[in-house]
Parts: structure tokens; sequence; C-alpha cells
């Protein structure tokens, strides 16, 4: 069975502040999706249902088919949760906080230190194996929760904005952390206000904004759907262009709607025509000569359909 | 990636059952408890008291040291329920409220564990954390005892006594755990517990024996005084109190005191049936808790 998360008409009211509208979502396989909004659209109300931290006032939860509310410890028995960034009792180290969950979690005995081992290795952590968890930074106890997720391999990976509240640097480091755990078969589902950051790992995206899901679909067709027929990609250059010559070269090539130029060695192209014009695109771009290093699908165009998407909402 | 990839063995981990998960949890709580500040500061607590009632006896002996029973119907009588409340509010206080106040329960609560589970696992581990105080204070008394009486320092009614402040401590540490599970701010639990148990249960068995003039069967307060009167002679092992009452003259007034002391197996019945409705309750409460 694929692993998979379910929302079933998912409502949550704060006394009268409606946090989830009847969310009905359905994720099915091993990927890693996107769970986008803005701060209070119910992103980690929705995870905390999924994983029974709250109570639904309507509808049910279901981690690969079992409801969470029904039977908490069998639904998140394959599933890795990370809501919230929580504490680690201060005086365990992380050898010990992950045996504490290993144990509890029923991992064999004999598995469980070389379990250990590997996840600390995956979040970069072995060094600090045995050091008190009470001393760490924000960014260090972060690492060790995602290990916490992981020890026991789940099937499904829950994942409340893991990078939130870290520097440039610890996130670079989880968003790394999460594009290696999408080698491993699962299913990883993750919360973020952070566009880049789900353009980066993620394959779908939903979106939610004021408890009410906008739209679920992969990357791509999101970037299709409401582009009005426009995708957009980033040309890296290796020498400084001008504006003019821009215009006069990439701006007429076939296809493409616009170029402008958003610094002297990076060039955004909007175009239409899906990939086969976006592979005669970069080759046309490379023909000109103007110094290309890489082509990526701009960061933008989610930012543009995410912020048209949540203005028609207010 | 640092280290070799070890897989799990293939098909899906065998989650223990809730009891196993309870005696795992228990056993890391306890240690927590064991490395904790507060631990050693209530280790430190209880060797001064102990360190007072050293000196109290050593300075006064006379009555004090009569007997081997006056002497633990006095010392191990009053103090061991004032050490177990202590215990519970060190141990019990926030022990749910802090899983909120310090989000350590977003930790646990992502694993697949019941709300009971992590109830009950934290409930031993502070009762343990609780037990180790109160065998702290016996030593300490025992070897007063030792020094005063040699071979009679282990009288029978120790042990029962002891006994008897094991069931007190589950009862104090039943209501903790309720007012931590009411609330998710630690400072509550802490204060409400000592206040109520310290001054509150006190006050209230004053008013209910000196103006309603009843036996104050329903409190807790009450039932830890077969704690002491264990060591009495002879021993009302009933379920009915004993009532006392004296006279006096003060000036013109003639005053007359009633006294109710709880008899052993009422006392015991009292503290079961707080720890159970505390506890209960306690857990109810923690089973609708949001961690929102």
């Amino acid at each position: 069975m694929s692993p998979s998360l379910e929302a079933r008409d998912l409502t949550k009211q704060f006394g009268r502040f409606t946090a989830l509208n009847g969310l009905n979502l359905k994720i099915e396989g091993t990927k890693c999706v996107g769970f986008l909004g803005p701060n209070g659209a119910g992103k980690t109300t929705t995870l905390k249902l999924l994983t029974d931290m709250i109570f639904p006032t309507r509808g049910e939860a279901f981690i690969n088919g079992v409801s969470s509310r029904r039977d908490r410890k069998r639904a998140l028995g394959d599933a890795g949760v990370l809501i919230e960034s929580p504490e680690i009792y201060s005086s365990l180290t992380p050898n010990e906080a992950l045996g504490m969950v290993a144990d509890l979690r029923g991992l064999p005995a004999a598995d469980r230190r070389d379990r250990i081992r590997t996840v600390l290795g995956e979040v970069k952590m072995t060094e600090w194996a045995d050091q008190k968890v009470g001393r760490f930074s924000k960014g260090m106890k972060q690492r060790i929760n995602i290990a916490a997720a992981l020890v026991h391999d789940p099937d499904v990976l829950i994942l409340d904005e893991p990078s939130t509240g870290l520097d440039p640097r610890g996130m670079a480091e989880v968003r790394s952390i999460v594009r290696d755990l999408k080698k491993s078969q699962r299913l990883i589902f993750m919360s973020s206000h952070i566009l880049s950051e789900v353009v980066d790992v993620c394959d779908e995206v939903a979106l939610i904004d004021k408890g009410k899901l906008l739209f679920y679909d992969s990357l791509d067709n999101v970037t299709s759907r409401f582009a009005d027929g426009h995708q957009s990609v980033d040309a890296m250059l290796a020498r400084p262009v001008g504006a003019d010559q821009v215009g006069q070269t990439v701006a007429t090539l076939p296809g493409v709607s616009s170029a402008t130029l958003l610094d002297p060695r990076r060039i955004r192209i909007k175009f239409t025509g899906g990939l086969a014009a976006q592979e005669r695109l970069v080759e046309a771009l490379v023909g000109l000569h103007l110094g290309v290093l890489q082509v990526t699908e701009s960061e933008s165009a989610l930012e543009e359909i995410y912020l048209q998407q949540i203005s028609r909402g207010d | 990636m640092a280290g070799a990839t070890v897989d799990l063995p293939a098909g899906r981990l065998h989650v223990p059952q809730s009891g196993q998960q309870v005696t795992k949890l228990a056993r890391y709580q306890f240690r927590e408890y064991l490395r904790s500040r507060r631990f050693v500061a209530l280790a430190g607590i209880v060797v001064a008291i102990g360190v007072i009632v050293t000196a109290i006896v050593a300075h006064f002996r006379g009555g004090l040291v009569a007997s081997n029973l006056a002497f633990y119907g006095s010392f191990w009588g009053g103090g061991s329920p004032f050490v177990a409340v202590l215990a519970a509010v060190f141990f019990g206080g926030d022990a749910i409220a802090g899983e909120f106040q310090n989000k350590t329960g977003y930790f646990l609560m992502g694993l697949p564990l019941r709300r009971g589970t992590v109830y009950v696992g934290k409930f031993i581990a502070a009762y343990l954390a609780g037990v180790a105080m109160m065998l702290l204070f016996l030593v300490i008394l025992v070897l007063n005892g030792v020094y005063y009486f040699g071979g009679s320092a282990f009288p029978w009614q120790l042990g029962i006594s002891f006994v008897l402040a094991l069931v007190y401590l589950s009862a104090v540490l039943g209501a903790t755990f309720f007012f931590s599970s009411l609330f998710k701010t630690s400072a509550y639990g802490f204060v409400l517990t000592a206040l109520l148990f310290i001054i509150g249960f006190t006050l209230l068995q004053d008013v209910v024996t000196g103006l309603v003039k009843i036996e104050p069967w329903m409190l807790i307060s009450y039932a830890d005084s077969a704690i002491g009167t264990i060591f009495a002679s002879p021993v009302n092992w009933g379920l009915s109190g004993t009532i006392t009452t004296s006279s006096m003259m003060v000036g013109r007034m003639h005053i007359v005191t009633t006294t109710y002391t709880a008899g052993i197996a009422e006392g015991v019945v009292i503290m079961i049936v707080y720890l159970l409705l505390a506890a209960i309750g306690g857990l109810l409460l923690f089973e609708r808790e949001e961690f929102s």
C-alpha cells in the first residue's frame, strides 16, 4: 500500500474563529508535497489535526488510511512528525533522546544504535551525539527533531515549517536534508510559507488560505494552469549583459513573450509552449553566446500565482 | 551523509503495547528527574529538615526520645506528610503543564503514544522520585533511631507508617497532576498544590471540626493523621475515627475542644478516594487537552 494522507471535511473552530473550513485533501504516493499559505492560513492547524494534537470540530484525518483521532497510536506508527519545533528534554543527549523515541516506537534493540547513528549522520549531528541537548542552538535542536522523526524510517513524514526560525545557513541545511529525504521512498508533507523552499524541494503544492484549500496540483501544472499559459525561467550568465542586448536578442526568440534583466547577470524570460518550447529556448539561449551557465524555473512564477490566489480571497 | 545507511527489518515496526510504553516512558522520565536540579534541590531540603530534626532531638531529648514510638510518631508522623507534599509539588507541579509550556509535549505527542500512556508514565516517574525523597527522610530518622534506641529502632509500626505515607504521596501527587492538567502554566500547578496541601486543607479541617463540629472525613489532611496515629497505643485500625474531647478554663471561659483522629483503614480509604478522583479527573482532562 502506498503511503497516504487524507483530510475529509476537516474543520476546526477555536471559539468563533474558523481556523480550517471543510478541508478535503487526499495525497497518495511517494513524493514531496508543499503545503503553502500565509501565516494564520490553517497550515499548522491541518498538520495538528492530522496528528491528533488537536481535535476536529467536524470531519476526520487519516494517515495511511487510519483515523488519527480514533487510533492515534496506529496512525502515527508509520509517520514521522515534526510540528512547532518541539523542545527536547534538556538533560538528554541526542543519542538518549533518539534512543527513547526508538524504544517507544518499538525499534528492535539490536538495530537501534546503528539506526540512530545513521539518522544523526543524515542530519549532520554525529559529532554532537553525546552532548546535552540543552546547550544546543535552535538549528541544532531542529536537526535532532528531524532525526527523531526519521529514526523509525517512516513511510510518511509530516513537517511543519522545518526551516522557520533558522539562520540562512540552517535553512539551507534543513532544505538539503529534506531534499535527501526525497531519495528514500516516502511521502513528505511539508508546510511552509517560503516559496523558494517549496519550489526547491517539492513535487506538488497545496495552497491554503483562511482555512480553505485553494488548489492542490503538481508544481508544473500549477504554473501552467495559473500563469495564463506562460512559463517563466531565470537564466544565469557568466558575463554581464545590457538591457538593450537582451531586448534585441533574447526577447526576440520564438515563443518568448518578455525578457527582463533582473541584474546584469540574470534574465527572467517568460515564454509559452510547455516543455518542448523550454527545450528550444535553452538551445537558442546557448546559441546566443551570452555565457549561459544555468536555466532554472523561476521562483517568481509560483510567487505570482501565490499572491494572485491569496489576494483573490481578500 | 556520514555513516552507512541502516535499513530496518522488512515489514513495519511493531509499536509496543501501551503497558510496555508506560514502563519505558516512566523509566526515561525518572532518569530525567534524577538528573534534574529540582531533584538535588529537594534532596537538599529533605536533608536540611533531617538535620533540624536531629538537632532538636539532640538538644531537647526528654519526652521526644522517651520511646521509639513517641519519636517516630512525632517526627515521621509529622514530617513525612510534609515531605510528600514537597515531593508532589516539585515533581508533579509541572509534569503535565510543563509539557505545554516548555513545548516538550510536541516531542512526545508526535510519537504513537496514547495520551493516557504519557499521563500514567509521567505519574509513575514522579511517584518514584517522590518515594526516593521519602526514603531519604526515613533513613535520616532511622539513623537517629538507631543512635537513641539501638536494636529497637525498627518497630513494626514504622513499616506500616511508611506504606501509609506512600499512599498519601500518591494521593497528593494525584491532586498535583489534576491541577497540572487543568492549567497550561506550570506555576499554577505548583502554587495551587502547595497552598492547598500546606495551608488550605488544614484551615478547612479547623473550620469543619471547630465550627461545623463534624468528623472531617472528606479531607485528606484528616486522613494523613493515620501516618502518625499508627504509633499510638492502642491502634485504631477501624473505618471510623476517634473523637477526643478535652476542656480547659481560660480566664472565665470554659473552652471545649474536640479532636478527630482517623482510623487507619478510614485514612487509607480517604487517601485512595482522593487518588482515584484526582488522578482520573486529571487523566480525563489531559485526554481532552489540545496542543494548540
